[in-house]
């Protein structure tokens, strides 16, 4: 069953917990990965197989360099999730 | 002094090995004679020969947030908690230039390691087999290429006169603190902060020293394992861990009041060109490292009190060091109390150099040289040798100028010297 949009930003939040050891509850929809939550160009080649892997989708990488907000990777799952 | 031969002092310390987490503890463990190895618990050791080693007595994540210790080597890590100890112990608030007693463009970061990271290197392969292209960490090549600690050290400091790496197997430590008293002392940093870490317990480094007949396979007595000069002595227990000074000019030292610990007097080097690992029976290689050091620098056999020997508990390589010892310094090596602390920290390779400075450095502030444990029966041609100290810690002499030496070899042949003196 897809996930909502809630459920989407909940399983960010956890990953972007775990790599960058942001609390969950700082990681919004209008949150910039690299600006405000720690998350360098390294840290978001894992964010993104790590999303990948949970939300069944994939994110080829010509499609990362648009990710920019933590809602810009919401849309993008809630479009292409399996 | 010409501003291309000026002395070196030592002025902060750190490190994290099996004995303790910090300098403190480890001194304190090597005083008192305690073994750090420990039986290999791990499902992967069953099926070796070798199911002992010496980890970390703490872990470093315990010390290191997750998120900075996921993008860092288990090596790296260590080597930051070391110099991170060793920066603050210097007296330093913050990093170069936020501390304005400390010139960003004049601070150095020399730390070495023999193997680089190997468990990153290992782990990522087995995440490539087991689950594919797109699973391997992003942050590989920066956690496994051996420069890593070096360049982790140098962000941390903000060392912009030149971060460095020899590579010379287990004298790879030593190096890196003969090379950062070089930096000082020729005029291209005021500070350096050098040292040696490695982080190597894994099934495959142990697999093949082990394969090597270089290992001690006394599985059932761990502590006792380690024993260099002991007539029962079968090969040396891989430990982990780093050591890490801060090397500064007296003259900068000075300048902002740091308490000194000792002198960094200076480094002799030779290489045996003898065998890729085998040691040169006589310890000639040896002998001309120890000339260079007595050739190269201000130091008088005389005042040298105390060796902090290689002495990896290998039948050949610790008789031939101390028949180098002898036949260097003649009558001079009877007043050497030689320590071999591998019988308690177990072999730390690349860190080995970093640990044992720091154990070289804090005997002559303290004055008092930690013991070898586990000889039961002295090596007769060690006994013929040297003055090995056996047991328990020894007195060094109270008064006057004392020196010591701090050795390390490593395959490849590579033989380094490095030598300190109380101030």
């Amino acid at each position: 069953m897809a996930a909502t949009q809630e459920e989407i930003v909940a399983g960010l939040a956890d990953i972007v917990n775990e790599i960058a050891g942001i609390p969950v509850e700082d990681v919004q929809l209008d949150k910039s990965f690299t600006d405000d939550l720690d998350v360098d160009s390294l840290s978001m080649v894992e964010v993104v197989v790590a999303a990948e892997e949970r939300f069944d989708v994939k994110i080829p990488d010509e499609d990362v360099k648009n990710l920019k907000t933590v809602g810009d990777a919401t849309d993008y799952i809630l479009k292409h999730q399996g | 002094m010409s501003p291309t031969n000026r002395t070196v002092v030592v002025t902060g310390i750190g490190a994290t090995t099996p004995l303790g987490g910090d300098a403190a503890s480890t001194w304190e463990g090597l005083i008192a004679g305690k073994s750090g190895v420990k039986p290999l618990e791990q499902d992967w050791a069953a099926d070796q020969a070798v199911r002992i080693a010496a980890p970390v007595a703490v872990e470093p994540t315990e010390v290191i947030p997750r998120p900075q210790a996921r993008r860092l080597d288990r090596s790296a890590q260590f080597a930051l908690i070391a110099a991170q100890e060793a920066w603050k112990d210097a007296g330093f608030e913050a990093k170069a230039g936020e501390d304005p007693n400390v010139d960003p463009d004049r601070l150095g970061a020399v730390v070495a390691s023999g193997i680089g990271g190997v468990t990153t290197l290992l782990d990522q392969y087995d995440v490539l087999k087991e689950k594919g292209v797109r699973r391997v960490s992003p942050h590989t090549v920066p956690m496994l290429m051996p420069n890593g600690p070096s360049a982790n050290v140098g962000l941390l400091v903000g060392a912009r006169a030149g971060v460095h790496t020899p590579v010379s197997a287990c004298a790879s430590g030593a190096e890196a603190i003969g090379y950062a008293i070089e930096m000082i002392r020729t005029g291209r940093a005021d500070v350096v902060v050098a040292g040696g870490t490695e982080a190597a317990i894994h099934p495959l480094p142990i697999a093949a020293f082990g394969n090597m007949m270089a290992m001690s396979k006394n599985n059932d007595d761990p502590q006792g394992a380690s024993r260099p000069y002991d007539v029962a002595r079968d090969g040396f227990v891989l430990g982990e861990g780093a050591g890490v000074i801060v090397l500064e000019s007296a003259e900068h030292a000075a300048k902002r009041g740091a308490r000194v610990y000792a002198e960094a007097v200076g480094q002799g080097i030779s290489a045996d060109a003898h065998d890729i690992v085998q040691p040169e029976p006589e310890g000639r290689g040896i002998s001309q490292a120890l000339q260079n050091l007595l050739d190269r620098n201000d130091l008088d056999p005389a005042e040298i009190v105390h060796v902090n020997a290689h002495a990896t508990s290998t039948p050949a390589g610790d008789i031939a060091e101390l028949k180098a010892l002898r036949k260097v310094f003649g009558d001079d090596a009877d007043h050497m109390a030689v320590s071999a602390t591998k019988s308690m920290t177990g072999h730390l390779l690349g860190g080995a150099g970093g640990v044992e400075t720091v154990a070289t450095v804090l005997a002559l502030y303290h004055r008092v040289a930690p013991p070898t444990i586990n000889v039961e029966n002295l090596d007769p041609e060690a006994e013929a040798n040297a003055d090995v100290i056996r047991g328990e810690a020894r007195k060094l002499p109270v008064e006057g100028r004392i020196a010591a030496l701090n050795d390390s070899f490593g395959f490849g042949g590579h033989n380094v010297v490095l030598a300190f003196r109380s101030v």
